[in-house]
């Protein structure tokens, strides 16, 4: 659906965007993350037909970069970075004009249906300047969908919101993730990105991986177990440590801490050695490391 | 098309909340009314005093007499005449003040609140939003000053009752001047301010140097004032041609000065 290659973009001295080269299929959560500054409004601009790169190329729902430029507009929604309504005008005024500039057939429809949706409904006539920031928020993502489109981009469309509406945000893009979309989705919330997005892209001006969540934990730390016993010391390390399969053990108050390739496989047969060696075991459970952890590395290595 | 409608209802919609914009859109066409139909009134009550009159046949210089009145008119009428067709230039004055402070709000303004950007996200085409801006300001413009002169029109007709005054006060020049100068000068005022207010990143500025475009048509009203020429036919004939380029000209420069990128990353 979202296709660059070499994608470029130098403003001046700052080369914001360096030799970016993605793929993203129909259908799917992307989560693209980066540090404050990385190049990720940059990227959305382009990819929205906003600005144009300072070198490679770009198709987005098959239209290119540049020269498609108005039907690139026309198929995706975007919701920017610091997206500003027209605050003297109502809510339902606000997002007439959208659904009318997107050639909505249905507009008065459309816009009904997303205030609805957004639970604006009731204050569809108060003018946007009196909302919250985080009622201003709906509304923009409720203009970004008006003309129901395929590919959406939302940039940081939970920063700055309470954690209720930040959760009530996130379930609407799992809705919307549901219906079949393509969401380019720039985030600093981790916890979000590993929930939402089916791959993330971690991005510092150039793209360090692109993987699925579970895969780049993994690909840094390895897997680890954690064994629960009764009691832990050496001397039970010591029997699991001499099983071949096992990279490393550690004791950490009751539990042994295990570095394992494939636990699925070897749990069972380190359950058995324990067991044999005396050890009472409590619950055996893989240790998750938060995608907060993988990002950091990433980032600081960069 | 729809969506430079669609363009016009909004700014429309927006902009006549601001009071400012009223103020100017209703009270500069009303005071440029009043005052020369207060000259009328009041030279008509002076010149209708017989002692006067041959005082000011002789202080009319029949360069100007012949460039504004039809014969038939006596020195006294003409007076009237050559006092009102001064303010011919004021009229001129409501199609560049009114659009400048609609203009040159409307990208600069925009960026300030941030709806730019999702603007600009639209299909709407660069030339459509343009036309769209631009036509917005320029429209209330144009139909201010018909108005104001309509009011003129009217007034004059209630004060002055020879015909042979009225039809020169109504002639050739002024109706080329507001139907065909007005909406020139409307559209070079907006084209420029238009330029301005995509190029500066603060409202206030945007305006204070757009209205730099209302300087040349003082300096053509006070020019007339002092008598370095006479605003005959041909004069404001020429002046609706040069007009009419020059707005080419604005027109072109506009279309390549703006564009999306640009005004959305020139921003500091
Ligand atoms: N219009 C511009 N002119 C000059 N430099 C720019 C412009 N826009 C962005 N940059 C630079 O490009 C780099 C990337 O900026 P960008 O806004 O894309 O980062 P980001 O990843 O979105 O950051 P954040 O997480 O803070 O939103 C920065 O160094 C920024 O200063
Ligand atoms: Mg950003």
């Amino acid at each position: 659906m979202i296709h660059t290659e070499t994608l470029t973009k130098r403003f001046k001295e700052v080369l914001a965007v360096d030799n970016l080269s993605l793929d993203i299929r129909e259908g799917e959560v992307f989560g693209f993350l980066g540090p404050n500054g990385a190049g990720k409004t940059t990227t959305v601009r382009m990819l929205t037909s906003l600005i144009g790169p300072t070198a490679g190329t770009a198709t987005v729902a098959g239209f290119a970069i540049g020269r498609q430029d108005t039907d690139i507009r026309r198929t995706v929604g975007v919701l920017t970075e610091t997206p500003g309504m027209y605050d003297n005008l109502s809510a339902e005024v606000n997002l007439r004009i959208f659904a009318d500039l997107y050639e909505v057939n249905d507009a008065a429809g459309q816009v009904e249906k997303y205030l609805k949706m957004l639970g604006l409904y009731d204050r569809r006539l108060d003018t946007a300047g009196t909302f919250s920031k985080g009622m201003k928020q709906k509304l923009a993502i409720a203009r970004a969908l008006l003309h129901e489109p395929k590919i959406i981009f939302l940039d940081e469309p939970t920063a700055a919101l309470d954690p209720e509406a930040a959760h009530l945000v996130r379930d609407f893009i799992a809705e919307l993730k549901k219906e079949g979309r393509t969401i380019f989705l720039c985030t600093h919330n981790l916890d979000e990105a590993d929930r939402l997005c089916d791959r993330i892209g971690v991005f510092k001006s150039r793209l360090l991986v692109l993987d699925t969540p579970a895969n780049l934990r993994a690909s840094i730390f390895g897997r680890k177990v954690v064994f629960h016993l009764r009691a832990a010391d050496d001397r039970l390390a010591q029997a699991v440590r001499s099983l071949n399969f096992v990279r490393e053990v550690k004791v950490v108050e009751n539990k042994l801490l295990v570095n394992l390739e494939d636990p699925e496989a070897h749990n069972p047969e380190i359950v058995r050695v324990l067991v044999g060696v005396g050890a009472e075991v409590q619950f055996v459970g893989e240790l998750r490391h938060s995608l907060e952890d993988v990002y950091l590395q990433l980032v600081k290595a960069a | 098309m729809n969506k430079i409608k669609t363009i016009i209802r909004k700014e429309w919609a927006e902009v006549f909340k601001n009071r400012m914009v009223i103020f100017t859109v209703a009270f500069l066409p009303l005071l440029m009314t009043a005052i020369p139909l207060v000259i009328i009134f009041s030279t008509g009550a002076i010149t209708s005093d017989a002692s006067t009159l041959t005082n000011l046949d002789a202080e009319m210089p029949t360069e100007l007499t012949d460039a504004m009145c039809p014969e038939g008119l006596n020195g006294a009428d003409c007076f009237q005449v050559f006092l009102v067709s001064q303010f011919m230039m004021m009229f001129m004055i409501i199609p560049v003040a009114i659009p400048v402070t609609i203009a040159a709000y409307s990208i600069v303004g925009e960026k300030t609140t941030r709806s730019l950007e999702p603007l600009l996200a639209t299909p709407i085409t660069t030339i459509e939003l343009l036309i769209g801006k631009c036509l917005s300001a320029a429209i209330p413009a144009v139909l201010a000053t018909y108005a104001a002169f309509g009011l003129f029109a009217l007034g004059s007709w209630i004060l002055v009752s020879d015909k042979i005054l009225l039809t020169a006060l109504l002639d050739a020049r002024w109706l080329i001047a507001i139907f065909i100068v007005g909406p020139l000068l409307a559209v070079m005022a907006v084209t420029f301010a238009l330029m301005v207010s995509s190029r500066v990143s603060d409202p206030r500025v945007a305006e204070q140097v757009s209205m730099v475009i209302i300087v040349p048509v003082l300096a053509g009203f006070f020019g007339q004032m002092a008598g370095l020429f006479v605003l005959n036919k041909t004069v404001i004939s020429w002046v609706a041609v040069v007009m009419l380029a020059l707005d080419a000209g604005l027109i072109y420069l506009a279309t390549n000065v703006f564009q999306r990128e640009q005004i959305l990353t020139r921003w500091k």
